[in-house]
C-alpha cells in the first residue's frame, strides 16, 4: 500500500484537549447516571454516594467546555455558537445543551442540599453566616410540607436528568459519528457506544473517589454500596464493549474499502492504547476482576481491592478509547493511502501537561465543594447523615427539625 | 426578618425567577438571529447583480499536466497563504504505478518540492487538488456557527470574521481541501480566488498554468471551454459515494486517484 497523507493533514487538529472533552463530559454524564440511581430508580444501597456523585457531576461539568474553549482558534467569538447556531450543526448544539444541563445540576443540588444549607446558616457566624444566607437564596422554610416539595422537586429534576445527560453525552458521540470523511468514525452506533462508555466512566470515577474520600475522612467503605457500584459497572463494561466490537467486527466483515485502513490503524498505528489499554486493561481484566469482587467467599478487604482495581482499570481504559477515537481517528488519512503523525507535546498548547491539569481541575474544584456542601451519607441502613459532618468545621447545634 | 413559611406560591416565584435567569443569556441571542434572518430573506428575493447569469465551474486535464506546481506558488502568494508552512488551498500529486499495479504517491511541498526518481514506472501522472466546492458541501453543513456558506454563482467561502476556529470543517471535508491558517487561526482553503473572478479575471492558478490543464469557467455561458468540455468529454469527480456532488471534474481521472 503508498504511504501518502494529504498535504494538509500534516497536522492533526484535535489534540489531547479534544480528547479531554469527551472524557470530561462522558465522566459528567456517569456520575449523574449514579446519582439517579438514586433518587428516581429508589436504589437505597447507593445512598452513600447520593450527593458526591452529583457534586462529583458537578464539579467535572464546570470544567468540561474549559478544553474546548482553550482549543478555538478565535476564543472570543466563542458565545457566537449560541448567539448566531448554525442548525445544521452538530457542534451548534453545544452552549444550549451544555447550559441547560448545568442550570439543571445547580437546581437539583441546591434542592438536594437547602434544609443543610438553611440549618448551616442558622448555627454559624460571621461571613460564613451570609455566605450560607445566600446559598439559601432566601428560602429558609424547611418544615417538613417544603422538604417534601423538595424531596419531589428533586425526583423530577433527576428524571429529567436522566435523558438530559444521555442527550449531553450521546450527541458528543454524534458530533463524531456524523463525520462521514472519516471511516473509523462514521457510524450510528458512535453515540450509544460513546454513552455506554459514559456511564462505564462514571462509575468506576465515584469508585475511586469513594475509595479517597473514604481513606481522607477514615471511614470504612460500605461494602453494598461498592458491590452495586461493582454490578453496575460490569454490565455496563459489558454492553459498552460488546457495541465496541460489533462495531469493528462489522466494519471487518463488511470489507469494504477503507476497512485496510482501519485494521491498519488498530494494528500498527495505535495497537498499544487500542488493544493494549482499551480492550485489555480497560475492558478484559476489569471484566474478569470485577466478578471476583462480588464473590462471597473473598474476603471483604479483597473484594474491595478488585473492585477498585478495576475502577482504576476502567478510567484509564476510557481516557485511552476517547484518545484512539479523537486522534486515532485523524490518524487515517482522507487519502486512505497512509496515517498521519501524532506528536505528544509535553507543554506546549494541548501538551500532556496542560492536559493533566485540566484534569485535575474537577478534583480541585471537587474538594473544594465538599467543604461548602458536605456530601457524606452513611449507609443504606444507618443514620441519614453522617453526624460528625459539618462545612468549614463549623460546631453544629442539634437541628430543631430534626432529621426525617 | 425571614418569612417562616415557604408556601407553594413562593416556590413557584422563586422558581420562575431561576428560570428567568437560566433563560436569559440564550435570550441575548435573539437580536442576532434576527438580524442573520433579515440577511437571508434579502439573499431570498433579488439576486444579487455579482451573480446574475453565472455558475462557476472547475476542470482539470489530467493528460496535460506536468506537476510544474507554478499554480502551487502562485496561489500561495495571491491568497497569503505562508509559503514555509504545510498548509495549501490547492496541491499537486505525483502517481507512479509501477508493473504490479504498486501505486506510489507522493506531494513533498504540496508539489514544489518534486524531486527525481530513479524508477522506471509503468505509468505516471499528476493531479492537481483544491476545494471541490461541492453543491452538498458537509463542510458548511457541520460549521457550529455559519461561517462557511455558498454564494449564488456557485463558490462555498468562509467568513473569517465570524470563523470561531473549532475546525470542524476541517474533520468532515473529505478531501482534505481544508486546513487551519497558522497565522489568522480561522479555517481557509481554496476560494477559486473568489477576489478575482468577481472581477473577471481567472483564478490565479489557472492564469499560471503553462499547459492549460486547469480550466475554469461559467457553465451557464454554452460557449464557455468548461461548459463545452462538461457536455462532450467524459468527466469524473472525487468520492462520488461520498455524495458530496463535487463542482470539479477531472478529465482522464485513474481509479487510483482518491
Amino acid at each position: 500500500m503508498p504511504f501518502y497523507v494529504f498535504p494538509n493533514e500534516i497536522e492533526v487538529n484535535w489534540g489531547l484537549f479534544i480528547v479531554l472533552y469527551p472524557y470530561i463530559t462522558g465522566l459528567v454524564a456517569g456520575a449523574f447516571i449514579v446519582s439517579s440511581l438514586y433518587h428516581v430508580f429508589g436504589k437505597s444501597e447507593l445512598k452513600p454516594l447520593s450527593r458526591l456523585s452529583l457534586i462529583t457531576a458537578l464539579a467535572f461539568l464546570f470544567v468540561a467546555p474549559m478544553p474546548l474553549l482553550a482549543h478555538l482558534g478565535q476564543l472570543f467569538r466563542a458565545f457566537n455558537i449560541m448567539f448566531t447556531p448554525h442548525l445544521t450543526s452538530a457542534m451548534a448544539g453545544f452552549g444550549f445543551i451544555y447550559s441547560f444541563y448545568l442550570i439543571l445540576c445547580l437546581l437539583e443540588t441546591w434542592f438536594i442540599y437547602r434544609e443543610d444549607i438553611v440549618h448551616y446558616a442558622s448555627t454559624s457566624k460571621g461571613f460564613t453566616k451570609v455566605f450560607y444566607n445566600i446559598l439559601s437564596l432566601g428560602a429558609k422554610d424547611i418544615s417538613p410540607t417544603a422538604l417534601n416539595t423538595d424531596h419531589k422537586v428533586v425526583s423530577i429534576l433527576a428524571a429529567i436528568g436522566i435523558p438530559s445527560a444521555c442527550f449531553l453525552h450521546g450527541y458528543v458521540g454524534f458530533i463524531f459519528g456524523s463525520i462521514k470523511a472519516n471511516p473509523w468514525w462514521s457510524t450510528p452506533l458512535m453515540p450509544v457506544i460513546f454513552l455506554l462508555s459514559a456511564i462505564v466512566s462514571g462509575i468506576a470515577l465515584l469508585i475511586l473517589i469513594y475509595r479517597v474520600s473514604s481513606w481522607l475522612r477514615r471511614q470504612e467503605m460500605d461494602l453494598p454500596c461498592l458491590m452495586s457500584l461493582n454490578r453496575y459497572l460490569w454490565v455496563f463494561l459489558l454492553l459498552a464493549s460488546v457495541l465496541e466490537l460489533l462495531e469493528v467486527l462489522h466494519m471487518g466483515y463488511e470489507s469494504k474499502e477503507e476497512w485496510d485502513m482501519v485494521r491498519g490503524l488498530l494494528t500498527n498505528e495505535i495497537p498499544v492504547t487500542y488493544l493494549g489499554v482499551q480492550m485489555g486493561f480497560g475492558v478484559l481484566i476489569p471484566l474478569v476482576l470485577l466478578p471476583f469482587g462480588r464473590w462471597r467467599r473473598l474476603s471483604a478487604g479483597i473484594r474491595q481491592l478488585l473492585t477498585i482495581i478495576s475502577g482504576a482499570l476502567v478510567l484509564i481504559g476510557v481516557l485511552a478509547m476517547r484518545f484512539n477515537v479523537v486522534i486515532g481517528g485523524q490518524l487515517i488519512s482522507k487519502s486512505l493511502a497512509g496515517y498521519a503523525q501524532f506528536h505528544w507535546r509535553l507543554f506546549s498548547n494541548e501538551g500532556i501537561i496542560p492536559s493533566l491539569f485540566i484534569l485535575s481541575l474537577p478534583l480541585l474544584i471537587l474538594s473544594a465543594m465538599v467543604r461548602v456542601l458536605p456530601p457524606w451519607m452513611g449507609g443504606a441502613e444507618g443514620p441519614k447523615k453522617d453526624s460528625m459532618v459539618t462545612p468549614f468545621n463549623i460546631k453544629l447545634q442539634p437541628k430543631a427539625s430534626g432529621n426525617k | 426578618m425571614v418569612k417562616e413559611t415557604f408556601t407553594r406560591r413562593d416556590f413557584v416565584i422563586s422558581a420562575t425567577k431561576v428560570l428567568a435567569v437560566g433563560i436569559l443569556a440564550p435570550a441575548g441571542a435573539l437580536p442576532a438571529a434576527r438580524r442573520i434572518s433579515a440577511l437571508e430573506t434579502a439573499q431570498q428575493t433579488p439576486v444579487p447583480q455579482l451573480w446574475r447569469g453565472k455558475e462557476w465551474s472547475f476542470l482539470i486535464d489530467i493528460e496535460k499536466c506536468i506537476g510544474c506546481a507554478n499554480c502551487v506558488g502562485a496561489c500561495k502568494k495571491e491568497n497569503g497563504v505562508p509559503l514555509d508552512q504545510e498548509v495549501y488551498r490547492t496541491w499537486v500529486e505525483r502517481y507512479l504505478v509501477d508493473s504490479n499495479e504498486k501505486v506510489r504517491v507522493d506531494s513533498p511541498g504540496g508539489g514544489l518540492n518534486f524531486r527525481q526518481l530513479d524508477i522506471k514506472p509503468e505509468k505516471q501522472f499528476f493531479v492537481p487538488k483544491l476545494c471541490n466546492q461541492c453543491h452538498n458541501a458537509p463542510c458548511i453543513q457541520v460549521c457550529p456557527v455559519g461561517a462557511t456558506y455558498k454564494t449564488g454563482d456557485g463558490v462555498v467561502l468562509v467568513d473569517r470574521k465570524r470563523c470561531i476556529g473549532c475546525r470542524y470543517c476541517i474533520q468532515a471535508c473529505p478531501y482534505g481541501a481544508r486546513f487551519l491558517h497558522p497565522i489568522l487561526k480561522v479555517a481557509d482553503k481554496c476560494t477559486w480566488c473568489y477576489h478575482r473572478i468577481s472581477k473577471g479575471m481567472l483564478p490565479v492558478c489557472v492564469q499560471v498554468c503553462p499547459t492549460g490543464a486547469r480550466k475554469f469557467g461559467n457553465l451557464k455561458d454554452p460557449d464557455s471551454e468548461v461548459a463545452t468540455l462538461k457536455k462532450k468529454a467524459r468527466t469524473r469527480v472525487l468520492k462520488p459515494d461520498m455524495g458530496t456532488k463535487p463542482n470539479l471534474y477531472y478529465l482522464g481521472l485513474d481509479e487510483v486517484v482518491k
